[in-house]
């Protein structure tokens, strides 16, 4: 292994090397390359079926590509499974939130916890002792999350009576609960209004400089973009057209074609 | 080492040693395959439209065939013609008594529960059918009844064929059974793709919000699908009365349906033929060839048995429909 | 008015998450806890500790373990009643092996057996799903029946096919076979129900419970939090079967006495199906509710008639029994389809408010 390794936040954390992706005959993703530094929020942009979602898929080990590699940490791998990027340290949101329907947010948000959790099945069987110590510790932590994503009022509430936004809220702290090294975003202010924008972008940022979390996030809305993002890679078809600081990706004749509008 | 011939080897030298006999056997299983793939039709045709899984289908075919027999013996007692008038009368009446019983299944419980989970549906089938196993056995009582054969004209008798060194005896009522269940399932699949109402159950198959957006009215696919159902049921209770007689032990014996209903799909008119004779013949081979080393009734179980080991390499079954989940 | 929660503050996470946080739950539960062994014991009579209390237990027990496996984490099964028999003869051959031990370990021990081969039929769940995997477990029941009936080494060779419950005592009482008394094999049965009751409401509320739970919602997302699905489908197998052989354990040594291969038929399986449907899946109260339901309401059923002065032959209060139960789980699906648990949650609510309407 050679040690290329530049010194603080200029290695790549995560590379993405040549990835293909097809569904039969659909090709969601021809030969995407970037890389993502360690510390950094990058943005991945592009029109409709660009393809960013199964990028975030093919990352998080839900999709197998034919072609490329995937490098994280240092650790090379064509494929893994989900839960073996959860081990590795990989979060994930989702588009459609993927909450646990049937369980309040607290919950939800405890259930990030637990890789984190050992004291094994014959402490769960009586609790006392060990297993609550243990769930009382995490949810000290979870508290925590929970005080910084400001819903407490709604912890106790089944997330399927909770509106959007804040289900959006809630699978955020599911996340950060893992306490992850890289964090996928797909659109997390997806149906948001101003406000909530605003608030969740400051959650963003907050796991960014505080946790130290490295961010890759899918959005639309250039404003959050060209404000949170270090970093931008542009996708079009399946293929990566453009990669580089916002103001660079923003003034690039492709990227201006291929969206025909303007950042709103 | 004396297990492993008694297991791979034997079964296979007895079968090659009385050919006769290997026949008589698969035909007995093609016949048993064809009656379960008669009742996993039924179950086909309403999840295929309505998505639902009838738990209830195997007592619809008890209770068709316990209506055609009562309502049968009743014309006689009123003295209406000759047995075969009152037996074809019966006939008609019981499709518009299985007709009623689609017409209440949807207004009473699919209606209500228009939308709800699949889970949720498929629970409420059980409540069906011990509604209708109570229902049943208080309009008709528990003995088993003898189903009129001779009044509806049905074959009776066996053919006998010299071959392969011994007699091979194929019983008439079966073969009209494999010619009925045949015609059957032909019109049915022409039926699903070809016609107006086909298109339209299979869109409600797929979305009932859908189907309702472009104006398919889903009460009547409905009251038409179960009423389909209905008369395959009543085909089914037909055939298997000839057979044996109709009780209510019939009931469970549909259970057997569902290992049909893997290997073939729960979607496919024709996965339920090729599914049934799978079964059935797999079955009547494991019974007569391995079944003296286990022991005797492994038929109770190894039709399962069967749809499990499959399902593990072919979670979709034979015909069915990959399940793509998308995030 | 009655149920107000306010003014009750829980000042550490412990407290708040407690099985009871409420106070009037706990003295709630205090409550029958105390009916259950004490009232009870002294006012019921024999015949109905046997007919209705025992049973109850014991298909409280059974649907608490289905409902661990399918309420709780997702994991259709029909199989119920083929683990408890597995239970109920692991029970019987482990006193006949070991006479003098004592038969309530015997009874939990008897457990473990139910949930080895609970597991072996749980392994197919790794790729089959939903609907199909219940037809799996079909095949583990009917294929477990003929065990039961073909296999006469688990009834020691008993020409009748069916097993007889030898006397067994504890501290010198008789507690199971012909001399125990009914109150003595309910205060057992009671005693252990409870326990398990209690050690599945630890369960449930801690990381494997919330593990079941993601898994039965969503277990994609689930293996992205890092749930290894296999792991805790398996275990949620294991663990249901456990309760339900302990169930069948139960039914056989403090109720019926004796048992034979039917006792443990697909019947069985629906029976508690309907209890875990009825009562609410994904409930532990849920579980007692239902089994008080389904078994009790044949006995209301049959006793309303003589109630009202009219005589109707027992084989039609049969029949109308089976379109009753059907025609009332239909009822339930479509007005709450969470079961009476739900209905019970309603009622606390109503509660919390009244005399407000909300």
């Amino acid at each position: 292994m050679r040690a290329d390794r530049d010194a603080g936040a200029q290695d790549a954390f995560l590379s993405v090397e040549g990835v293909s992706l097809a569904f039969g005959g659909v090709k969601a993703l021809t030969d995407v390359s970037f890389d993502v530094r360690k510390g950094e929020i990058r943005a991945i942009i592009g029109p409709n079926g660009a393809g960013k979602t199964s990028m975030l898929n093919v990352i998080n080990g839900f999709y197998r590509p034919q072609h490329g590699r995937i490098t994280f940490k240092g650790r090379t791998r064509t494929a893994m499974r989900p839960f073996e990027a959860a081990r590795g340290g990989i979060a994930r949101t989702f588009q459609n939130v993927a909450l646990f329907r049937g369980m309040s947010a607290l919950d939800n948000i405890m259930a990030g916890r637990t890789l984190k959790m050992h004291r094994g099945f014959f402490w769960q069987l009586i609790r006392f002792g060990p297993a609550l110590a243990e769930e009382v510790e995490h949810r000290r932590k979870v508290e925590e999350i929970i005080d910084f994503l400001e819903i407490p009022q709604i912890r106790k509430t089944p997330v399927g009576r909770l509106p959007y936004g804040l289900q959006k809220r809630v699978e955020l702290g599911r996340a950060l609960a893992m306490e992850p090294d890289l964090l996928l975003l797909d659109e997390p202010m997806a149906g948001m209004n101003l406000e909530e924008k605003e608030d969740m972008s400051r959650y963003i940022v907050d796991a960014n400089t505080h946790l130290g979390t490295t961010i890759a996030l899918i959005e639309h809305d250039m404003g959050v973009v060209m404000d949170l993002s270090d970093r931008v890679v542009v996708l079009e078809y399946g293929r990566k057209i453009a990669d580089g600081t916002p103001e660079e990706v923003k003034a690039d004749p492709t990227v201006v074609a291929a969206y025909l509008g303007v950042p709103h | 080492m004396d297990l492993l011939y008694k297991i791979f080897l034997d079964p296979f030298v007895q079968m090659g040693a009385a050919p006769d006999l290997l026949v008589q056997t698969l035909w007995e299983g093609l016949v048993a395959g064809v009656l379960y793939a008669l009742i996993a039709l039924g179950y086909v045709l309403i999840y295929k439209a309505s998505g639902v899984f009838n738990f209830a289908q195997g007592i619809m075919v008890v209770f068709a065939a316990l209506t055609l027999v009562g309502i049968a013996a009743m014309l006689r007692q009123w003295g209406v013609g000759p047995g075969d008038v009152a037996a074809y009368a019966a006939l008609i009446l019981t499709a518009v008594v299985m007709l009623g019983l689609a017409w209440g299944v949807e207004r009473l419980m699919l209606r209500p529960l228009v939308n709800q989970p699949e889970i949720i549906l498929f629970m409420a089938t059980f409540g069906l059918t011990y509604f209708l196993i109570g229902f049943g056995e208080l309009l008709f009582g528990g003995e088993p009844k003898v189903m009129i054969t001779d009044d509806l004209h049905l074959p009776r008798g066996a053919l006998e064929f010299k071959m392969l060194g011994g007699f091979v005896s194929l019983q008439k009522i079966d073969v009209a059974a494999a010619v009925i269940a045949s015609v059957m399932v032909a019109a049915l699949a022409i039926f699903f793709q070809k016609t107006r109402i086909g298109r339209a159950l299979r869109a409600v198959a797929d979305s009932h919000k859908a189907a309702l957006s472009v104006g398919i009215s889903l009460e009547q696919i409905w009251v038409t699908v179960w009423f389909a159902a209905g008369i395959v049921a009543l085909a089914t209770g037909i055939m298997w009365g000839a057979r044996s007689d109709v009780s209510f032990a019939l009931q469970t014996l549909a259970l057997k349906a569902l290992p049909v209903l893997i290997l073939g799909g729960f979607t496919s008119i024709p996965g339920a033929i090729v599914g049934g004779v799978i079964i059935g013949v797999g079955e009547k081979l494991g019974e007569f060839y391995w079944g003296p080393l286990l022991g005797s009734g492994i038929e109770s179980w190894l039709a399962y048995v069967i749809a499990l080991v499959f399902l593990l390499f072919r979670p979709q079954g034979l015909f069915g429909e990959k399940i793509i989940e998308r995030i | 008015m009655l149920y107000r929660e306010a003014g009750q503050f829980k000042t550490t996470y412990a407290a708040d998450q407690s099985v009871f946080p409420i106070r009037q739950d706990r003295v709630g539960i205090a409550v029958i806890l105390l009916v259950a062994f004490v009232v009870v014991p002294l006012l019921a009579s024999s015949f109905v500790l046997s007919a209705v209390f025992i049973p109850i237990l014991v298909f409280s027990l059974a649907a608490i373990g289905l409902n661990l496996l399918t309420g709780y984490a997702g994991q259709v099964s029909l199989g119920t009643g083929a683990f408890m028999g597995v239970g109920a003869y692991t029970c019987y051959k482990l006193t006949t092996y070991f006479p003098q031990a004592n038969i309530v370990i015997l009874i939990l021990a008897s457990g473990l057996g139910s949930a080895a081969i609970g597991t072996v039929f749980g392994l197919p769940s790794l790729r089959i799903k939903g609907f199909y995997l219940a037809v799996a477990t079909l095949a583990a029941q009917f294929f477990l029946s003929w065990c039961f009936v073909r296999i006469p080494w688990l009834y020691n060779h008993n020409v009748s096919g069916a097993i007889e419950v030898p006397t067994r005592t504890m501290l010198g009482v008789a507690v199971t076979g012909p001399n125990a008394t009914p109150l003595t094999r309910y205060l057992v049965a009671l005693t252990i129900v409870t326990l398990m009751t209690w050690v599945a409401s630890n369960l449930l509320r801690g990381r494997i419970g919330r593990t079941w739970m993601a898994v039965r919602d969503m277990d994609i997302a689930a293996e992205l939090i890092g749930i290894r699905l296999y792991s805790a489908k398996l275990l949620a197998f294991a663990v249901s079967s456990f309760y339900c052989g302990v169930a069948g354990a139960i039914m056989v040594f403090l109720w019926f006495g004796a048992a034979e291969a039917d006792s443990f038929n697909i019947d069985q399986s629906f029976l508690i199906l309907f209890m875990v449907i009825v009562g609410g899946l994904g409930s532990l109260i849920g579980s007692f509710f239902g089994a008080i339901f389904i078994w009790g309401l044949p006995i209301v059923l049959r006793a309303t008639p003589e109630f009202f002065g009219l005589t109707i032959r027992a084989a039609t209060v049969e029949h109308l029994q089976f379109m009753i139960v059907g025609a009332l789980i239909i009822f339930f699906l479509i007005a709450e389809p969470a079961g009476l648990a739900r209905l019970w949650q309603i009622g606390k609510q109503k509660l919390r408010v009244w005399p407000f309407p909300y």
